[in-house]
């Protein structure tokens, strides 16, 4: 299973690996897709963990027994297909390409959901806002 | 070769030959511009991206008592217009915003809402809010009006664009150490990126480099539209550096346009706002040109591999007004996506919509084979390449100096 989680660190809990137990005790493939951690300020992680479920499950466990905070999320970006104009701007702030050129098919922008991170670069660059965020 | 006349005699016997200038490259690739002059009677352009320089004129139709909001103040969705003219005609301009948007002060502003967004809502038929202010007069006594207005309601709406449809246009690059939100989008430091802002090879201007069929007059494709060319753009600088065949390398000729509001589709012009920047608007904007004879289908079939843009830095160079080139490169290095700038590779990413550009070329082409629209002859030509004209810079002058 594949699944986001939002993590709230709280004060004086920034300080354990959390990532590492997650890969190495439960074996979860991890993707840090944002991370916000200050010593002093409320912190905060969104991960998408990938294992099989028995391991999740424990890894969320692990996570809790550390004080943490677990919100699930389902956070996505979405494409409103009818406001996009295709101009392609998106594309120069797409670190991980998911949003790219088709260069067979008249420049049209192409949105590869796979590849997506949710950084959130493309809403606040599209010009049109066809680009948006989308919490389940 | 053929004249205008001739070429709109076809149309009405539905027998003319239209292609878009993407396919007409092609044709010429393949037969030869002899060839391709002699078989297609019309070539269809088109190009869709941001253009600041655009507006609406409308005239509100007077209310119960009057009111003279000439000289007065005029707000659409919260959007100031222009009321410096008679009491109810207004205009108003993609780039305002609403008095109370934070603009840059939260950096980098988002400009949500502006002009731009105005123009497209009130194309799409939506209602817009109207609130007017004005000192009274005893023909005009009413001070303020608050109501709502649409295409409907209101007597003329016509887009007057100064400055539309640049023949050409720069590639932006950053070679500052910070990034930089500009009207060419997202410039990230030390020449990360580049953008490039024109349809190339299907672009209007560039493929009647020499004004040649496209004149004042000239009937058009506007905003989904029938318009016409209204005068040369502000701007229009003929005397730029061209390649050896005359066709420019940098940003040349532009268009003053107008045409029915009302009659144009939400499609073709959509309200954008860029961050850090401002609001402005995407206009759609395609020009048939009338394949006269062996120049015009010379000109016409230039691929992108033949027209040539000039690189900018944005970090220094343009804020500071220096007119200086850092390189030049091809639109069709610059759609493969990846250019070379001071020997180092530089990814490139459009910021004008090429798709929508295909879009404008068929639709117009359409219109063309359905006898929808015939083509012009300009009244009056653009002043072409060794005319009398400069671009003044704005000096910050003092009385007595001048």
């Amino acid at each position: 299973m594949k699944k986001r989680i939002l993590i709230r660190f709280k004060k004086n809990t920034i300080d354990k690996p959390i990532v590492y137990r997650l890969s190495k005790d439960y074996d979860l493939v991890f993707n840090i897709l944002r991370a916000n951690v200050y010593p002093k300020a409320e912190s905060i992680m969104v991960l998408e963990i990938e294992g099989d479920e028995e391991n999740f499950e424990k890894g969320i466990q692990y996570l809790k027994s550390k004080n943490l905070q677990i919100e699930s999320i389902e956070q996505d970006i979405i494409r409103d297909e009818n406001k996009c104009v295709h101009c392609g701007i998106c594309t120069s702030v797409c670190a991980t390409e998911a949003l790219s050129i088709d260069r067979k098919d008249k420049m049209r922008v192409v949105f590869n959901y796979e590849k997506c991170v949710a950084c959130e670069l493309c809403v606040k660059v599209c010009p049109v806002k066809a680009m948006s965020v989308y919490f389940d | 070769m053929r004249t205008v006349e001739e070429i709109n005699e076809k149309i009405k016997k539905g027998k003319v030959v239209v292609v878009t200038a993407e396919e007409m490259v092609a044709i010429a690739k393949e037969k030869g511009v002899k060839r391709a002059a002699q078989m297609v009677d019309v070539v269809t352009t088109g190009t869709f991206g941001p253009m600041c320089s655009t507006g609406m004129f409308i005239n509100l139709g007077h209310s119960s008592p009057r009111i003279k909001i000439g000289g007065g103040k005029c707000l659409l969705n919260d959007v100031p217009a222009y009321a410096g003219l008679a009491a109810v005609d207004i205009y108003i301009g993609a780039t305002a915003l609403p008095e109370e948007d934070p603009r840059n002060s939260v950096y980098p502003g988002s400009f949500k809402y502006g002009g731009g967004h105005v123009i497209e809502d009130f194309v799409a038929g939506k209602n817009i809010r109207l609130v007017a202010y004005a000192y009274g007069t005893d023909c005009y006594p009413r001070r303020k009006i608050e109501t709502y207005i649409n295409k409907e309601t209101v007597n003329e709406a016509y887009l007057y664009n100064p400055r539309n449809c640049y023949q050409n246009y720069n590639v932006a690059v950053n070679l500052s150490n910070r990034i930089l939100y500009t009207y060419m989008g997202i410039l990230k430091p030390n020449l990360q990126n580049a953008n490039f802002c024109s349809a190339g090879q299907l672009s209007p201007l560039l493929k009647d480099p020499n004004y040649r069929t496209i004149g004042i007059g000239t009937r058009i494709f506007l905003g989904g539209g029938i318009g016409y060319v209204a005068w040369r753009g502000t701007q229009h600088n003929p005397n730029v550096k061209r390649d050896e065949n005359g066709i420019p390398k940098m940003p040349a000729g532009t268009l003053a346009v107008i045409g029915d509001a009302k009659a144009m589709n939400p499609r073709f012009l959509r309200g954008a706002s860029f961050i850090g920047y401002g609001a402005t608007i995407f206009v759609g904007i395609g020009i048939p040109i009338p394949v006269l004879d062996e120049e015009v289908a010379y000109y016409a079939s230039r691929g992108d591999e033949e027209l040539w843009a000039q690189v900018v830095d944005y970090g220094t160079d343009y804020p500071q007004n220096i007119k200086k080139s850092i390189g030049e490169v091809t639109y069709a290095e610059l759609k493969s996506g990846v250019i070379k700038v001071n020997g180092k590779e530089v990814p490139s990413y459009p910021i004008s919509s090429y798709s929508m550009a295909v879009e404008v070329a068929e639709t117009l082409k359409q219109w063309i084979l359905n006898g929808k629209m015939y083509l012009t002859t300009p009244v009056e030509e653009l002043p072409r390449a060794g005319a009398d004209i400069k671009i003044c810079s704005l000096e910050e002058a003092r009385p007595g100096f001048m």
